[in-house]
């Protein structure tokens, strides 16, 4: 280990913004891109059941 | 009317095909001058915004130029490929050519080398006069002439695949343009870098005969994709 | 043998690829987050202060791997078209198609982190070193082939043309590549290239390795977890889909 204190860590030697923001933009990305996917395919699972089950009633 | 079409190729050999594939896209062409200028035109109007962006210090308009003058025309090159198979799509002539006995990839070929006559010949010829206003000396708008000259035949190529993927697509202009540009980016590199080199002492040759291999590596693979591509647009 | 045989073939029907990639692409998902905390763990713990850099160099653990994946998905997206321009698979296409968008996610992450690298150590924002700017017109071509997908409203004919496309592009992009290098060095001032990763310590290598695998496990899975929806969208109309949905 060879950061001596939490707030070492997090400052990065002075980099912070650069190291936190390139990390921060990836798993962010990374995040959004999983969610997109996800509400896709939940979309089409919507629009799938609806076209296949047009005439039950809706409750 | 279009021209009479041509002798069935079973008479002919596969040059005069190709020829009459050329004369018949020039007299076409001729039918719509407008076509053809316009993209001329474009050229020199687009090539005179730049001093007027940067303003008219020589110094920067000369270093300027060679980027300057091939970025333009090669926009303008761009503008005109969209005509390259679009109004034969739309009269079914193109049907005709994928059905004829002649190997599509010739006639291919013949459309993108007709083209060039068409929008990149007269870009040639005219860029010598817009280069003086960037104050160009005579040496280098020779130089710039030649890049020209090997560098539109590879753009009316490469072109040709790009106009045939998005035949009869919607927003195909600015998609045909998006698609292609990262493609023209090394004919673009070597073609004003053949200038700079000139310019700068270092010789154009290598630039020069890089534009050359990429004329030969375009005129072997760029028809065989334009056919597939065209046999996919007119499924 | 012969089993083997018919199994290959078995999931290159959508039906079966889609069940195939459900059980598949958790497993892929759970594999990155580990490897993605071993490396995290390496590149934050383990590899030393770079003399020259300070901290500011770690951001080479995600910039790496974004760039290298951004191209290794391309190629193969490209190996997928000429698959499916070969033997008419309707699979292949949607595999391409399930690929790009992490692809160009990719590039640009990669010049987004690029960009946070260079501006502390260069000064600027944007340098037009070679590979910045092969990765701007990687991310381009990528753009590309997402906006004829798009254009096009017959999936196959748009699978077909991107095919082609993407074939046209992977052939171009060792040419665009070496041209950018040739400009770069003709133009080459007093700049220096932005990514010259400091001098390798063993640390330094292993954490970019693991983050190299973790981000294609996390690529793997986006791929099959996206490619599953557009399964869906495209066999809409089967009996199999109906039975899925219920």
């Amino acid at each position: 280990m060879q950061w001596n204190s939490v707030s070492e860590f997090f400052a990065m030697g002075g980099y912070a913004f650069y190291v936190w923001g390139s990390f921060g933009a990836t798993a962010l990305v990374m995040a959004v891109e999983s969610l997109l996917i996800r509400n896709r395919r939940r979309q089409m699972q919507q629009t799938l059941r609806a076209e296949h089950q047009p005439n039950e009633l809706q409750t | 009317m279009n021209p009479p079409p041509s002798p069935s190729p079973m008479q002919l050999g596969l040059g005069a095909v190709m020829l009459a594939v050329l004369r018949r896209e020039i007299a076409l062409a001729m039918r719509q001058k407008g076509e053809v200028l316009t993209p001329l035109v474009f050229f020199i109007v687009v090539a005179s915004l730049f001093p007027l962006g940067v303003g008219p210090e020589s110094a920067l308009l000369l270093r300027m130029a060679p980027g300057v003058l091939w970025v333009s025309a090669l926009l303008a090159a761009m503008l005109s490929l969209q005509r390259m198979f679009a109004s034969d799509y739309a009269d079914g002539s193109l049907e005709q050519m994928l059905l004829s006995t002649t190997p599509l990839t010739l006639l291919v070929a013949a459309k993108a080398l007709s083209h060039f006559l068409l929008s990149g010949l007269p870009l040639v010829l005219v860029a010598p006069v817009l280069g003086l206003q960037f104050g160009l000396d005579g040496q280098s708008l020779w130089i710039l002439m030649l890049s020209l000259l090997l560098g539109t035949p590879t753009l009316s190529l490469i072109g040709s695949i790009g106009a045939s993927l998005t035949l009869g697509v919607r927003g195909a202009g600015v998609l045909l343009s998006l698609l292609i540009l990262p493609l023209y980016i090394p004919v673009l590199i070597f073609g004003a870098g053949a200038v700079e080199a000139h310019a700068s002492g270092l010789g154009s040759g290598g630039h020069l005969s890089l534009l050359a291999a990429l004329l030969v590596l375009a005129l072997f693979f760029a028809p065989l994709a334009t056919t597939a591509a065209l046999k996919i647009s007119l499924e | 043998m012969n089993k083997h045989g018919i199994q290959w073939f078995k999931y290159a029907s959508p039906q079966n690829f889609y069940f195939l990639a459900g059980r598949l692409w958790p497993w892929f998902a759970g594999l990155a987050a580990v490897l993605a905390l071993v490396g995290l763990w390496i590149a934050f713990f383990l590899a030393p202060t770079d003399a020259q850099q300070g901290e500011g160099y770690r951001i080479i653990f995600v910039h790496v791997p974004t760039s290298q994946m951004s191209m290794l998905i391309y190629v193969v997206m490209a190996g997928w078209a000429a698959i499916g321009l070969a033997f008419n698979t309707r699979l292949s296409g949607m595999m391409a198609s399930a690929l790009a968008p992490t692809g160009a996610l990719f590039a640009f992450l990669s010049l987004v982190t690029g960009s946070l690298w260079g501006k502390p150590m260069w000064g600027t924002w944007w340098v037009w070193d070679a590979r910045l700017t092969s990765e701007l017109i990687l991310l381009f071509l990528y753009l590309g082939f997402l906006a004829l997908q798009s254009s096009i409203d017959d999936p196959r004919r748009a699978d077909k043309a991107c095919a082609v496309l993407a074939l046209v592009g992977v052939v171009n992009v060792p040419i665009i590549y070496f041209s950018v290098i040739w400009w770069n060095t003709l133009h080459q001032g007093a700049s220096v290239s932005m990514t010259r990763a400091p001098s390798m310590a063993a640390p330094m290598l292993w954490g970019m390795l693991i983050m190299v695998v973790a981000f294609w496990m996390y690529a793997i899975a986006a791929a099959l977890a996206r490619v599953r929806t557009i399964i869906l969208e495209r066999e809409r109309h089967t009996e199999w889909v109906k039975h899925a949905m219920e």
